[in-house]
């Protein structure tokens, strides 16, 4: 038998549980810390010989491998690795030649405005979708819309996107090719680092224009596969809520139908909805990987597929690092909007 | 399971038919590939390079002039082991943990918790992909960098699955008869533990089969000439994707097909085993 706690109790529950999650986030970080460094051991290449080069002499390579304190034992490596870490400091980059932080300034902003518009073509189409698949269950609707969630997930993303931009760009120039915009533009003035906003909030038409046009087409390509996973969670989400019992009481009082679907069952099966965003948006990063790659999109998918293939292991340490904080924190956070959406969480 | 209730299921159910028939069909080419290759599937002909589809050549020619055909057969055979492969090793590595894990309990079972926390906090390519190109790119090392991102998923769920059972009463008088641990673990507790398993395989097939076809695409999996159907797809994307359509139409039509053939018996399977879930 459950018991909803309000007042001070619920209060005290709320926190001690946002405490815990919080608590967890911090020992998934130490973690995630150690297995990037644990990664990066593995590389059997001499970080120091090829930071410095083929020319460089034997000498030369002993003296800065002294310097980042690569002759130490691996336990003081670390130690001091995660020192600099606390002081935001993730090293430079071999390929870049630039301080690893700054890179990430740069890219991720790009990723973010791509995976966030991917999240929004998944929700605006997997959720409306899910609904009706639901409603109409073992109609034509509701096979077309599982149909198309078996695609989204069986296809090869980065075929896809290959093929969209050589049909749209290629051959029917409908959108502009790859990157953020055009070639002859300047990027607008930098506020968040996403084009589409910053060219919004200074005015600045042309360039919302085309940042638009260039962001459609990679962000149907990634937002596809979400749109699948949305759907059909969704789908089977509200099937749920409409065989409880509170929707035959709504509909047996006679409440309109639009009103039965939006506060009785949608907002009951919006919790696994709102999981199923957060987990999500790791599949989309880790999606951005491809589409960045096709769609020459300078971001953080980009930026480490170039630094892994070129062994630049601070870049690579400092992408994987910044994601694992960003999805599990976000993960954190979507687990705590879940106690405010849904009131039997603060439940004993 | 048992075999009666699934072919009663597959005559009730024409997808997971087609599901079913397709991986037959997907194996039966793997299996058989050398004999039905009608070209060495690395074999250059630089006269017959970027040739459509015609008589001698079914599915066309590369740039290389390489029968595309039997590098799509050969690729099936690369298919078909990746997934079982990382399937096996990550599968039987994780539910062994979570086994042993939620039969123990105390700080095993936390510890397991926690550090398959951690590799959950990276997104599946990204860590992958780290790995692969920490190990140097092959096919191999792509391998065990997808193994090393699928195992954690197999612990918690053996884990769950483990601590629901191991205060049954059929458990508890293997105890109490002596039965030593492992044996209750491998013989009374596994078996029944099976179910969810066999539908998380049949997912993680089709997503293995993405993911190092995913990392092949960028230069992390197979390296040439190795007939691997991402790394055709990545090797075809140079020349116009509509015009030379079956360097990756092909290659792209059997990931998908193969990759949903596994879908489609993963809900089947999921139906039958979990009718909970069947809607």
């Amino acid at each position: 038998m459950t018991r909803v706690i309000g007042g001070v109790g619920a209060f005290v529950i709320m926190h001690v549980f946002i405490l815990r999650r919080l608590l967890g986030l911090c020992f998934v970080f130490l973690g995630v810390s150690v297995l990037t460094f644990a990664i990066a051991q593995l590389v059997p290449v001499d970080p120091a010989a090829s930071a410095l080069g083929g020319q460089a002499r034997e000498g030369q390579i002993q003296a800065y491998r002294q310097q980042l304190g690569l002759d130490r034992p691996v336990w003081e490596q670390y130690g001091r690795y995660m020192l600099r870490l606390a002081q935001g400091d993730l090293g430079n980059s071999i390929r870049t030649r630039r301080p690893v932080t700054s890179d990430l300034r740069d890219f991720f902003p790009a990723t973010l405005e791509l995976s966030l518009s991917a999240l929004l073509v998944s929700v605006c189409l997997g959720v409306p979708l899910g609904i009706a698949a639901a409603l109409k269950r073992s109609q034509w609707g509701d096979v077309l819309a599982r149909m198309a969630a078996l695609i989204g997930g069986s296809m090869p993303i980065f075929y896809v996107g290959a093929l969209g931009l050589n049909f749209f760009y290629r051959h029917l120039r409908w959108i502009p090719g790859g990157g953020r915009l055009d070639v002859t533009l300047n990027p607008p003035r930098a506020i968040t680092g996403l084009f589409t906003v910053d060219a919004l909030l200074t005015g600045n038409w042309p360039v919302f224009n085309n940042a638009v046009w260039h962001l459609i087409l990679p962000a149907l390509t990634l937002g596809y596969f979400s749109t699948a996973v949305l759907l059909r969670i969704t789908r089977s989400s509200v099937l749920e809520a409409m065989q409880q019992d509170y929707v035959r009481t709504a509909k047996a009082k006679g409440l309109p139908h639009r009103l039965v679907v939006l506060r009785h069952i949608f907002k009951n099966a919006l919790p696994p909805i709102l999981t199923t965003l957060g987990i999500t948006f790791g599949s989309l990063l880790s999606g951005a990987v491809l589409t960045e790659t096709i769609f020459n999109w300078p971001g953080l998918g980009r930026y480490v597929t170039t630094s892994v293939l070129n062994l630049d292991l601070p870049a690579v340490m400092g992408v994987t690092l910044l994601i694992a904080f960003v999805y599990p924190a976000l993960n954190t956070l979507v687990d705590i909007a879940y106690t405010f959406v849904d009131p039997r969480m603060r439940s004993q | 399971m048992p075999f009666a209730l699934l072919s009663r299921r597959l005559r009730k159910d024409p997808a997971m038919l087609v599901g079913f028939a397709l991986l037959i069909l997907f194996f039966l080419l793997a299996i058989f590939a050398t004999q039905l290759s009608p070209f060495d599937p690395i074999a250059q002909n630089p006269v017959d390079s970027l040739k459509s589809p015609n008589t001698t050549y079914l599915f066309g020619a590369d740039k290389l002039g390489r029968d595309i055909l039997s590098r799509m057969l050969h690729g099936a055979r690369i298919s078909v082991f990746v997934g079982l492969a990382v399937v096996a090793v990550a599968g039987s590595f994780g539910t062994l943990l979570g086994l042993l894990a939620g039969y123990r309990g105390g700080w095993a079972d936390e510890a397991l918790m926690r550090i398959t926390d951690i590799f959950f906090a990276f997104p599946g390519l990204i860590l992958a992909m780290a790995i692969a190109g920490a190990l140097g790119p092959s096919l191999q090392n792509a391998l065990i960098a997808v193994a090393v991102v699928t195992w954690p998923v197999y612990a918690r769920l053996v884990r769950g699955q483990t601590l629901a059972l191991r205060n049954r009463e059929f458990v508890l008088a293997a105890q109490s008869l002596g039965v030593s641990e492992w044996r209750i673990l491998l013989q009374h507790i596994l078996p029944n533990a099976l179910a969810p398993l066999l539908v998380q395989a049949s997912f993680d097939m089709g997503t293995t089969i993405l993911s190092v076809a995913g990392l092949s695409f960028i230069g992390f999996g197979a390296q040439p000439p190795t007939p691997e159907w991402g790394a055709m797809i990545s090797d075809g994307r140079k020349y116009d994707l509509i015009t030379y359509w079956w360097l990756t139409a092909i290659p792209g039509a059997a990931i998908l097909l193969y990759v949903a053939a596994f879908n489609i018996v993963g809900d089947g399977l999921r139906d039958i085993l979990d009718p909970r879930l069947r809607r």
